[in-house]
């Protein structure tokens, strides 16, 4: 008996010094008190608490920063200046900065700490993002795994975007995530809509994410979403244009195409779509309607391996052959892509094998 | 054991001598990872590059100097004579698990490029059988003092710094080999970790 005692007693002993040791160096150690972040030559500071991410802590203060991987380091869209109070290029951060970049003191926000005061230069256009609880109103399946969300912004709050750009909506805690996420998607929204915001998503299979969309959303639902960032957009010449995209990457088009229809845009057009089967096409009435209201609009559906009972008669192969084929020179038009990174590349490679020079293409790729 | 082989050579060992031959003993013939293959997982996942081997190598360093004299502090002064040593085990992943906390913040404090490139090994030291190995192993050699048993510890420490160096600089020699598919990333480390230690059984002809 007296051992055991002894035994526990002891053991409480030890265990108990060590974790007073802990919390008195967890007070001195990590505490970083109140900094002061610095944006822009000062024409804004906020003070943050210490010790989390700059990502986080420019949440915190209502200055969304574009972040798709939700501050994992894999997006590289978090990218700030700091002039002051960052450590040295971390390794996390080599792979998404050119030389350039680092000369200018470009950083992942996502990557670095705030442990003292710090000086940044945030694009104006970040402080135009904005926070909104929308509400699900409808969930629409497309195929077997793309759905359309569409959300409605709160009574009284409209939200202007330029066609191409994204929202991020935030994936609230679940069984597959502790904490909430955050998920960029294309709006595919008819901009004269100022008051709906509607995505394509496809279901990743085991996303976080996506998985909470297919199974847990339900109308009615509220629905945080933040933003609209990017810079992908139509540019203002009259040149000829490409759009290649298949499953979930037609998104920014729907809104291209709505916009170029609202204002009369007459530019030429040919949207090359790739896809498995004739079960994985989506929106085929909608670019029936574009077809007919733009004249110089062509839908081009590509399949890769159309199944039998498909009956297929339009083209078939990869989309970048197809693309190919039907446009042998391409030096005088632009390309807009949207997918998986795989895709874009494959696509840049045959965009300029044609001819195409490289800064005419623009892409949003869902890294 | 060590101490017990080097008697009949040197008749009464200065204490000098005794740490220097400790050292060399827990660094090279008795390394930790080479002649006993403990702390295996951060090795073979850390060892590829340089600088990152580096930093974990002086952060498992720094963790085996001081656990292995923290507990030897404890066994000696609370155990022993409380006749609580079946406790040993507890108590000592206790303490090696707070020390780690410690020095996490520590690294993080003051070298947040590290603290960051280590990412989730840091605390995973916490896990490393290595580091329990050298304070479970303290207690098998006789007649360690606290001078003996820090020694110890730091020896063990630097034979694992020198062996995920010696493995992250051919790591990086070989990156651009062809090496068969199957026996890329883990395999061709294992492989390697095994000739390496073959080679360092030379070392055993040091101490007798
Ligand atoms: C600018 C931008 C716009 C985007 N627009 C859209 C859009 O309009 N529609 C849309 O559906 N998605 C879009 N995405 C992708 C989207 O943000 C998510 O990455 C995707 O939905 C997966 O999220 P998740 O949380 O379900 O999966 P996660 O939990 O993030 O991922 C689970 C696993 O799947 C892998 N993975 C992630 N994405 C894919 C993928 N696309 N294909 C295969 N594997 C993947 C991850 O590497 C991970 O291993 C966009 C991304 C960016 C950066
Ligand atoms: S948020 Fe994706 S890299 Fe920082």
């Amino acid at each position: 008996m007296m051992t055991f005692l002894i035994a526990v007693g002891s053991l409480v002993a030890i265990c108990g010094i060590l974790a007073l040791l802990l919390v008195i160096a967890d007070r001195y150690l990590n505490d970083y008190g109140i900094c002061k972040l610095i944006i822009n030559k000062g024409s804004r500071e906020e003070d943050v608490e210490g010790g989390s991410t700059l990502l986080n802590s420019l949440n915190s203060a209502g200055v969304f920063i574009p972040s798709a991987c939700g501050g994992q380091g894999s997006c590289g869209l978090c990218k700030l200046k700091v002039h002051s109070g960052a450590p040295p290029v971390l390794p996390t951060e080599e792979p998404h900065l050119s030389p350039e970049e680092v000369s200018e003191h470009v950083r992942l926000c996502c990557q670095l700490k705030v442990h003292e005061d710090m000086e940044l230069e945030i694009p104006e256009e970040l402080f135009n993002i904005r926070e909104f609880e929308g509400t699900v109103e409808s969930l629409t399946d497309l195929n077997h795994d793309i759905k359309r969300l569409r959300v409605a912004l709160p009574e009284g709050e409209e939200l202007d975007i330029i066609p191409g750009q994204y929202v991020q909506i935030e994936t609230p805690a679940y069984k597959k995530t502790p904490e909430p996420v955050y998920r960029a998607y294309s709006i595919a929204t008819d901009p004269h809509d100022k008051t709906h915001i509607d995505l394509v998503i496809r279901l990743v299979p085991g996303g976080i994410c996506t998985t909470f969309v297919f199974e847990h959303m339900e109308p009615g639902q509220p629905i945080k979403l933040n933003g609209p960032y990017g810079d992908f957009r139509l540019t203002d010449t009259e040149k000829e244009m490409i759009f290649i995209a298949g499953g979930s990457g037609m998104a920014p088009f729907l809104s291209m195409l709505a916009h170029m229809r609202n204002e009369n845009i007459q530019r030429k057009v040919t949207y090359f779509f790739g896809a498995r089967a004739k079960r994985d096409l989506i929106c085929l009435d909608e670019m029936k309607a574009f077809e007919e209201a733009l004249p110089n609009f062509k839908f081009v559906p590509c399949l890769s391996e159309p199944m039998p009972d498909d009956n297929w008669d339009g083209d078939t192969g990869l989309v970048t052959d197809v693309m190919k084929q039907h446009c042998p020179d391409l030096s005088n038009m632009e390309a807009y892509l949207c997918g998986s990174p795989g895709m874009c590349d494959a696509s840049v490679v045959a965009l300029t094998g044609n001819g195409m020079p490289e800064e005419n293409i623009f892409f949003d790729k869902f890294s | 054991m060590i101490l017990a082989a080097i008697q009949p050579a040197v008749a009464e060992p200065g204490l000098f001598v005794q740490l220097i031959v400790i050292f060399l003993a827990a660094a090279f013939t008795e390394n930790i990872l080479l002649a006993r293959f403990l702390g295996m997982c951060s090795f073979l996942a850390i060892s590829r590059q340089m600088k990152t081997s580096l930093g974990l190598g002086f952060a498992v360093v720094f963790v085996t100097t001081f656990t292995a004299a923290i507990n030897w502090l404890l066994h000696t002064y609370v155990m022993v004579p409380l006749h609580i040593e079946f406790l040993e085990l507890i108590v000592f992943i206790v303490v090696i698990a707070a020390f780690v906390q410690l020095v996490e913040m520590v690294i993080e404090r003051f070298s947040p490029s590290l603290y960051f490139s280590l990412g989730i090994f840091l605390p995973l030291i916490t896990v490393n059988c290595a580091i329990l190995g050298v304070s479970l192993f303290m207690l098998n050699k006789e007649d360690f003092g606290f001078l003996h048993s820090l020694v110890f510890g730091f020896g063990s420490g630097i034979g694992w710094l020198v062996a995920i160096v010696l493995m992250a600089g051919i790591r990086e020699q070989i990156k651009e080999d062809k090496i068969p598919a199957g026996l890329r990333g883990s395999g061709i480390t294992l492989i390697i970790t095994g000739i390496i230690a073959l080679a360092f059984v030379a070392f055993s002809g040091m101490i007798k």
